[in-house]
């Protein structure tokens, strides 16, 4: 991914920041500027997600996408933030630990890079949380 | 808008064709296609291509230009070409455009063709590919792939319905004894449960042989308008239905994980269309890209109940001989999935089935059929219902 | 005017492996390391972890521990040997990470061990001119350890975020005062382009290692006039087990005094984090009112002393984020080939 493209996004990579429609009160990760259901009618605000919330499907990869070779077997999941959008992000740990319904926690991680010489892009993946 | 006929249909062989390239490729489906029709390229108003990713797999768009131009309808006779990309659901969306072509009474003659040259790249640099037809920011960026986008499909239907390995692995058996029949299909082979589940484990709980293959192919087929279909040919299979649905890019966003509610509106609509419903339809090819994609395809289109797709297909009702024969061809499993072509093939399949020319494979009486062809992990659904009769 | 520590935090990997299993691969003695390095295994990255990824996860718990507005932070200090950019600052990862940015300055610090304490000391600078507010001053590393080379048995990862701050009433702990010792010493090094430092073996100890922690926790206690028995805890930059309990004991400090802080017996040195993951363990149990005394070493060669008092907000925050006594329970342990994807010791091309 280029530099400008990741870049941009960095917030919403980095510290979960989202949306939220004040209108109808949806939560938006990742960040949208119309809302789904009020359309043009739609308040758009920037909200952060506590970065709480539950693992609603996964699975464990084995064959990887490319620039993830290294990391196999790893955990994605689809995770439903407390305030109510999903995501999908890796769970780092053991892949044998993740179930549907085990909460998770949002943790600052290296999602990938471009080669050795590029650009290093980290977020967001997460964690279970034992608390 | 005026009724549309499928006059004339062309696979050329799907696999791993080293010596092929697209191009060639595709004006063999082509011609092929003009042939089987009995028209002549001077004839042909439009032509429309699907093709996900020229762009990446060989480095080439344009492509429609590339496709008229090679299949000798442009230096001489200028015909309009357009590529029509929607990931997976390229080539149904083509034949779409071109229906719509030939309703409106913009063209008579149009041509909807589909092609994918895919392995002129490795296959991680293929599976990077079609990887863009998912979210690339939101779900590529956490190390999605296709597969593994699928599997959460899959786990949380086995989940809710108690769906299992076994009954996956028993669509990817029924696509491989029907692909033995289909002399174009990649593989030819008979497989069993055991097999499937005895394959690398490729996104946890889907094996490689849950799976459908890197594919080189094109297909085509002839539209007309109704009314003169018959001056072509003795069997115009008419089109009763063209629908589309769309839904959110990514998985994570859609209304429920195991549904595809591109699917249920798109066949709400193609139903409403052709005033028939799931009963109707004698025979359907769906996008099995992935063993669990057929389960959910089958249950959003009607044809078993919600969380039951597995359940019918291990007890048979979707093969050739059983209430509802899905995916005759082989399916994107055995037939192999170029992803422009898919749909193509799909529609292909259908005239084939309901002219009575599918030798082994054949569905006796055949009347109605459907194609199911989906983009991305459900993103976009291009369904079409085809008849014997008018 | 009163400096202090407003909030810590502290990061420790998951992983680890045990120095019986790098023995295992070179063929050296577990038992005999085990005993002269006083280590028993150390720390490793995931695979997705370096200096920044760990960096940010200190600084966040600091954030969470003291539940301040991170705007409030006007200098970000990562103090490192193995920034993941050799150009690109690690400290603007963090700020962005931390919801610091973008009114404030950052930079990145390198002094071997000891460039996490050479961060506090610039931000208690900043702070006590009233440059700034509150500053963030992080020691955080993935170091590198050569395979078969001593180093490879202790170098270890970790990182420990300190904010700096000089309102009285949200300082847990005071410092009172700071003093380094600093000459020209070259007993390690990593050159440019480098994958792995050289060090002078013995010639660490001694004109390296001691030299300056005793003449840097020497001359602060001077200048201060205090002794070892008037503090409740010391800390010593622990690169392995053994050199903290020598200079502790060349002091005058206690076996008591430091046991608390020698974190390095389970997770190795952390390099950049190993005296102020120290500093924190001390800081995860002490009282209000205890008194810590603290010195890091960074080769090359120099020593930053601290002189601190707890204060009774220490009992307020504690439990507002996890202890390193938390963070260092339950490892998932390495073998060889495992520890050495995770530290990319294996080359693809």
């Amino acid at each position: 991914m280029s530099v400008p493209r990741f870049w941009r996004n960095l917030g919403s990579r980095y510290n979960l920041e989202g949306t939220h429609c004040k209108e109808c009160g949806e939560y938006y990760y990742p960040p949208r500027d119309t809302c789904v259901n009020c359309r043009r009618l739609g308040k758009i605000e920037a909200y952060k997600f506590k970065g709480t919330g539950e693992v609603v499907t996964f699975t464990v990869i084995h064959t990887a996408a490319e620039g993830f070779e290294e990391q196999t077997p790893y955990a994605l999941a689809i995770i439903k933030l407390d305030e109510g959008p999903c995501l999908t992000s890796q769970i780092v740990g053991d892949p044998e630990k993740v179930h549907i319904g085990l909460r998770v926690r949002s943790v600052f991680r290296k999602l990938g890079s471009d080669g050795e010489r590029g650009m290093i892009y980290y977020g967001t993946k997460f964690i279970p949380d034992e608390a | 808008m005026r009724d549309v006929a499928i006059i004339g249909v062309k696979n050329t062989k799907y696999g791993e064709l080293w010596d092929r390239s697209l191009r060639q490729l595709v004006v063999e489906a082509g011609i092929g296609a003009i042939e089987d029709a009995g028209v002549s390229g001077k004839d042909i108003d439009a032509l429309y291509v699907g093709n996900m990713s020229g762009g990446r797999f060989i480095d080439q768009e344009h492509i429609g230009a590339l496709i008229a131009d090679y299949s000798g309808l442009s230096r001489n006779l200028h015909v309009p070409a357009t590529r029509v990309e929607a990931a997976c659901a390229s080539g149904g969306l083509a034949l779409r455009q071109a229906i719509m072509t030939v309703a409106s009474g913009y063209g008579d003659i149009v041509i909807a063709a589909g092609a994918e040259k895919m392995t002129d790249v490795c296959s991680s640099e293929a599976s990077t590919a079609l990887a863009a037809a998912a979210d690339r920011e939101w779900e590529g960026m956490a190390g999605a792939t296709f597969p593994g986008l699928y599997a959460m499909i899959a786990r949380l239907h086995m989940h809710k319905y108690g769906t299992t390995s076994e009954q996956l692995a028993e669509v990817a058996v029924k696509n491989h004894s029907n692909g033995v029949h289909n002399p174009i299909a990649q593989y030819r082979n008979k497989i069993t449960v055991e097999q499937v589940l005895s394959s690398i484990m490729v996104a946890d709980p889907l094996h490689i042989f849950d799976c459908s293959p890197i594919t080189d192919g094109a297909s085509a087929v002839v539209l007309a308008p109704a009314e003169i279909a018959h001056k072509y040919t003795d069997t115009p299979i008419y089109i009763k239905a063209t629908a589309q649905a769309s839904d959110t890019i990514a998985l994570h966003d859609r209304r429920d994980i195991t549904t595809l509610d591109a699917t249920v509106v798109a066949a709400r609509r193609a139903y409403e269309m052709a005033k028939v419903g799931p009963k109707d339809i004698d025979l359907v090819e769906v996008h099995d890209c992935f063993t669990i994609a057929e389960i959910c395809a089958i249950e959003d289109l009607g044809f078993a109940e919600k969380g039951k797709g597995g359940l019918v297909t291990a007890e048979g009702e979707t093969a050739i001989g059983g209430r509802i024969p899905v995916n005759t061809s082989g399916g994107l499993k055995a037939c192999g999935h170029p992803v422009g072509a898919t749909g193509i093939k799909q529609a292909a399949e259908i005239v084939t089935q309901l002219r009575g020319e599918a030798g082994g494979r054949q569905v006796d009486g055949a009347e109605y059929g459907m194609t199911h062809n989906v983009g991305g992990s459900g993103a976009t659904a291009a369904i079409h219902i085809f008849s014997r009769n008018r | 005017m009163t400096i202090g520590i407003v909030s810590y935090g502290a990061y420790v990997p998951r992983y680890r492996i045990k120095v019986e299993e790098i023995a295992r691969l070179w063929g050296d003695d577990a038992e005999i390391l085990k005993k002269g390095l006083m280590v028993l295994e150390k720390s490793v990255p995931a695979l997705d972890e370096d200096a920044a990824t760990i960096a940010v996860e200190a600084a966040r718990s600091a954030l969470a521990r003291g539940a301040f507005d991170p705007s409030r932070i006007g200098a970000v200090y990562t103090g490192s040997e193995s920034h993941p950019y050799a150009v690109k600052p690690t400290s603007t990862i963090v700020a962005q990470a931390v919801g610091a940015t973008p009114d404030l300055t950052a930079a990145d610090f390198e002094f071997a061990c000891k460039a996490g304490t050479a961060a506090v000391q610039a931000c208690m600078g900043l702070v006590s001119s009233g440059m700034v507010d509150l500053g963030l001053a992080i020691g955080a590393d993935v170091s590198q350890g050569a395979p078969s080379d001593a180093l490879e048995y202790t170098a270890a990862a970790g990182g420990v975020a300190l904010v700096i701050g000089r309102n009285e009433s949200e300082l847990c702990a005071v410092i009172e005062d700071t003093y380094s010792f600093t000459t020209d010493t070259p007993d390690f090094w990593r050159r440019e382009g480098q994958p792995y430092p050289e060090h002078g073996g013995r010639f660490t100890g001694e004109p390296g290692y001691f030299k300056h922690v005793t003449n840097a926790a020497k001359g602060l206690m001077k200048k201060l006039d205090t002794k070892p028995e008037d503090y409740d805890y010391a800390v010593f930059h622990q690169p392995n087990g053994k050199f903290p309990r020598n200079a502790a004991k060349m002091l005058g400090f206690s076996k008591e005094q430091i046991a608390p802080g020698l974190v390095v017996t389970k997770i190795g040195n952390t390099y950049s984090g190993s005296c102020m993951m120290g500093l924190a363990a001390t800081l995860d149990q002490a009282k209000p009112g205890d008194r810590i005394f603290m010195t890091a070493f960074g080769s090359g060669a120099g020593s930053d002393s601290f002189s601190i008092t707890v204060t009774d907000r220490i009992e307020e925050i504690r439990d507002k984020a996890p202890k390193v006594s938390e963070l260092i329970r339950d490892p998932i342990y390495l073998d060889y080939g495992q520890y050495a994807k995770h530290k990319g010791k294996i080359r693809f091309a």
